[in-house]
Formats: C-alpha cells, sequence, structure tokens
C-alpha cells in the first residue's frame, strides 16, 4: 500500500485515451500530445495499456529498450529527444518483437495492475494512458486501478464515418 | 535488474481444457488456482453439442488482424455477399467482435431482432442464402456499451455457436475483434468441435499496422490455424478527378508484400481506398454491387475467388483423404 501511494502520488493529471473503435489514431495522438505537453515545459509519462498491439514504442523510437527495477518497482523507458518523457508498455517485456501476447483476462488485468501500482514514476504533470479499442477487461481494469487517483478525464478518438 | 518477464508465445491454454492451470504459461495468472482445481477438461457434452450444430458447415474463415480499423469487418461483409452471389451457396455471417459490432450496420440490418424458434436462435437474413448473427442484434440500443469482461464474452460466443440455428452452410465467416485474446482464443477452441478452413488476416500497409499483424501470424502459428493469406486494404488511393495514385499509408518497410515474403504466407492481394467503400459500409450496401467498376471491386472479387479456390481444395483433399 505504501509502494502504490508513492508509485502515482507524484502524478498531477492522470488523461486516458479512449476510442471503441481501433485504427481510429489512439496511440498516434497520446504519443502526439505527449510530445506537446513535454514541448510546453511539462513532465510527462505514457502508460501504454494495449497488452495485444503496443503501438507506442515503434511511435518514439525506442522498441529495443528494455525495463529495469528499482526499489520502488520498474523504471520506465525514457523517450523523446531529451530523454524526458517516460513511458511503460508490454512492449518492453517481449522476448521479440513478433511475439504475440495471447492472454485471457485474468492474465491481463493482472498486469495492468502492475502497470498502475509497480512503475516507479516519479513527479509527473500529466500521464496518457493509451488504450486498446473496445470497452472490456483493459478498460474495466485500468479504471478500477487509477479510481483511488486523479484522473482527469477521457479524451475520445475517432474518424468520422 | 532487468525486467524478465517470459512472455513470448505465452498462451491461456483456456479454462476449459485439460492443461487448465498446469500450463507452463499459467504460472502467474490469477486463475492459477481456480483452473487447477477446476474441471479435468472441456466438457464432452458441450464439444459434442458444438459438433452436432456444426456438423452442416462445409468450410469456415476466419477473418483476423491484431491491428483495429483494418478493415476486417469490411472485408467479412464483402466476403459474405460475394460468396452469396452463387444463389446455390449458404453463406453465414458471424460476428464476434462484442465490444465493437460492425456488421449489422454495414450489412444494412441495423435495429434488427434476433428471433427464437424451436430449433434455436434465428439467425438475421439479409437475402435467402445469407444469414447474420451479431451481438449488435440483442442490444436495446445501438448505443449500448458491452461492457464484459473476458469469460463473459467467451460465454456468448459459445451461445453464438451453440444456439444458432445456422441450417445448411457452405460457408461460415466469422468476422473478429482486433487483437490476440480471449474472443481469439475461444473462437480457435470452440470451433475445433467443427474445422476450420483457415484464416484471412487483414492489414494496411504502414509497419504500425504490420508490427500487430505479425503477432497474429505468430497466433495463427500457435494454436495451429492454417492461414490463408493475408489482405492488404488501404494500398494506394487513385483520385477520382486527376487520376494520380498516392500512398496514404504509406509501406515505410515494404508493406504486406515484404513481410508475407519474409514470412513465407500468402499475400491475397491489394485493396486500393476508395471512399465510396466507407460510404457503402455507413450505408449498409454491399460495395461490390454499388461501385462495380471501381478497382478496388476488382481486387476484392479477385481475393475472394482465391480464398474459394483454397476453401474447395481444402475439401476435396479433406475428401480424399476419408
Amino acid at each position: 500500500a505504501l509502494a502504490e501511494r508513492t508509485n502515482l502520488a507524484g502524478v498531477r493529471h492522470i488523461l486516458l485515451v479512449l476510442s471503441g473503435k481501433g485504427g481510429v489514431g489512439k496511440s498516434t495522438i497520446s504519443t502526439e500530445l505527449a510530445l506537446a505537453l513535454r514541448s510546453a515545459g511539462k513532465r510527462v509519462g505514457i502508460l501504454d495499456v494495449d497488452l495485444c498491439g503496443p503501438s507506442i514504442p515503434r511511435m518514439l523510437r525506442v522498441q529495443d529498450s528494455a525495463v529495469h527495477q528499482c526499489d520502488s518497482g520498474w523504471v520506465p523507458v525514457f523517450v523523446g529527444q531529451d530523454k524526458a518523457i517516460a513511458l511503460m508498455s508490454i512492449g518492453f517485456l517481449l522476448e521479440r518483437p513478433d511475439d504475440a501476447v495471447v492472454w485471457r483476462g485474468p492474465k491481463k488485468n493482472a498486469l495492468i495492475k502492475q502497470f498502475v501500482t509497480d512503475v516507479a514514476w516519479g513527479d509527473l504533470d500529466f500521464l496518457i494512458v493509451d488504450t486498446p479499442p473496445g470497452t472490456s477487461d483493459e478498460h474495466i481494469s485500468t479504471v478500477e486501478a487509477l479510481r483511488p487517483y486523479q484522473l482527469l478525464g477521457a479524451i475520445l478518438v475517432t474518424t468520422p464515418q | 535488474l532487468a525486467a524478465q518477464l517470459s512472455l513470448s508465445l505465452t498462451e491461456c491454454p483456456g479454462t476449459g481444457s485439460a492443461q487448465a492451470g498446469r500450463a507452463a504459461a499459467c504460472q502467474g495468472c490469477p486463475n492459477q488456482g481456480l483452473c487447477a482445481a477446476g474441471a479435468a477438461g472441456p466438457d464432452p457434452a458441450e464439444a459434442a453439442e458444438l459438433r452436432a450444430r456444426l456438423r452442416a458447415v462445409r468450410h469456415t474463415v476466419l477473418v483476423l488482424s491484431g491491428k483495429g480499423g483494418v478493415g476486417k469487418s469490411t472485408f467479412s461483409a464483402l466476403l459474405a455477399h460475394g460468396l452469396a452471389a452463387d444463389e446455390t451457396k449458404q453463406v453465414a455471417l458471424l460476428d464476434i467482435d462484442i465490444c465493437g459490432p460492425s456488421i449489422p450496420k454495414m450489412m444494412g440490418l441495423e435495429g434488427e431482432q434476433v428471433h427464437q424458434s424451436g430449433s434455436g436462435w434465428s439467425p438475421v437474413y439479409v437475402e435467402e442464402n445469407l444469414g447474420v448473427m451479431s451481438v449488435g442484434f440483442l442490444l436495446s440500443s445501438p448505443d449500448d456499451a458491452v461492457i464484459w469482461r473476458g469469460p463473459k464474452k467467451n460465454g456468448l460466443i459459445k451461445q453464438f455457436l451453440r444456439d444458432v440455428d445456422w441450417g445448411e452452410v457452405d460457408y461460415l465467416i466469422v468476422d473478429t475483434p482486433p487483437g490476440t485474446s480471449d474472443e481469439h482464443l475461444s473462437i480457435v477452441q470452440y470451433l475445433s468441435a467443427t474445422h476450420i478452413d483457415g484464416a484471412v488476416i487483414v492489414t494496411t500497409p504502414q509497419e504500425v499496422s504490420l508490427q500487430d499483424v505479425r503477432k497474429e501470424i505468430n497466433f495463427c502459428r500457435k494454436v495451429k490455424l492454417p492461414i490463408i493469406g493475408v489482405v492488404e486494404n488501404m494500398s494506394g488511393f487513385v483520385c477520382p478527378k486527376c487520376k494520380n495514385e498516392s500512398q496514404i499509408f504509406p509501406p515505410t518497410t515494404g508493406g504486406a508484400e515484404k513481410m508475407c515474403q519474409n514470412l513465407n504466407v500468402s499475400l491475397l492481394g491489394k485493396v486500393p481506398l476508395d471512399p465510396q467503400i466507407g460510404k457503402s459500409c455507413d450505408r449498409g450496401q454491399s460495395f461490390l454491387a454499388e461501385a462495380p467498376e471501381s478497382p478496388a471491386t476488382l481486387s476484392y472479387r479477385n481475393i475472394i475467388q482465391r480464398i474459394q479456390e483454397y476453401c474447395e481444395q481444402h475439401h476435396f483433399q479433406e475428401e480424399k483423404i476419408m
């Protein structure tokens, strides 16, 4: 419980990027939003909870990075030009980039909880949470795990059709 | 210390499988205890029920991706229309995207409901020889969100297979949501009661899509699902005014063609972007019928024919063996 409070305690605003529909640009918007906020001098983190199709590492050119552990949990990978955006994604935990993560709900839920409570985010102005399409396990678990914290709100992405 | 999570190809064996709770992949899963203590294997009565129900299905094709928004549902709908153009063939389209069911709208069936008869749930018929089933037909309003965890989704998928009275079917096409999770594991598991001809995998040309699609190809290999081939959608755009071709989603890493070469799978075809496709889908009309002269229609028709040939050849080989 102490670790939980420490790891997200320094995060001022948490934003969810949602859609329902796939392929509309959630990960793209999450990435651009993070970069823009960073440009504006904010401290930013991205949590990629798309476990089956994690796109953020490639978008930030860090597909080959690894995650390390510290006393308070997992250390996020620092990305961006000044290496100042903190990123956590299942993409970093795969042995090979083409490995399929073929998990049913309970196992996905367990990892999402770990991502929320065990990543040492430090002090952030914004934590952007990128999600997969749908309204299922990942979404329910993410919202449940983030409930005790300052959830600013959700941005919904769509295309015109 | 680098976090060493062995996630490669770790796969849930299925809560109903004999390996439930005991496979290597079960380590660390919160359900492990429940599964290991539970039923020793799949319910034989259930498997028999599914087998009986699906006995009259000749060919089954899964439409998969890994990536969202690449045109799985569009392709599934057009494949169904294309196959049903032969009035002697009975076609069934099953939509197992529980959270985002697109098929009812694309087939012009929004607002339709499922009726029950003595022999089970009736599919909704678009044509006499084209029946459709989707969770979309079970919602009281099209905007109702289905916010279900995996097990409940699996339950509905099983019902779709067990309780829908499809009758005699030449082609069962199954449209799936993006990913490699509950729905995908379940459909492969439940359909093992019948036989799946194979999967058609849909992508768009850019690397961000391909990287998810490679995972899907690995999923198919892992569960021993034959891959009929890959379809590359949104592959180029020809301006109707100046006829100039542009790559809206540039294939920065060689597109589906390169990926198929590298992974030794068949490229069934490339379909260009045609704004009429989206319009037809929104209006619930068959794009093939509305735009018969479009290069996209030609591509789709070629692809559909290749799929048909694959299925017929496969069946012929099976019969030879038997």
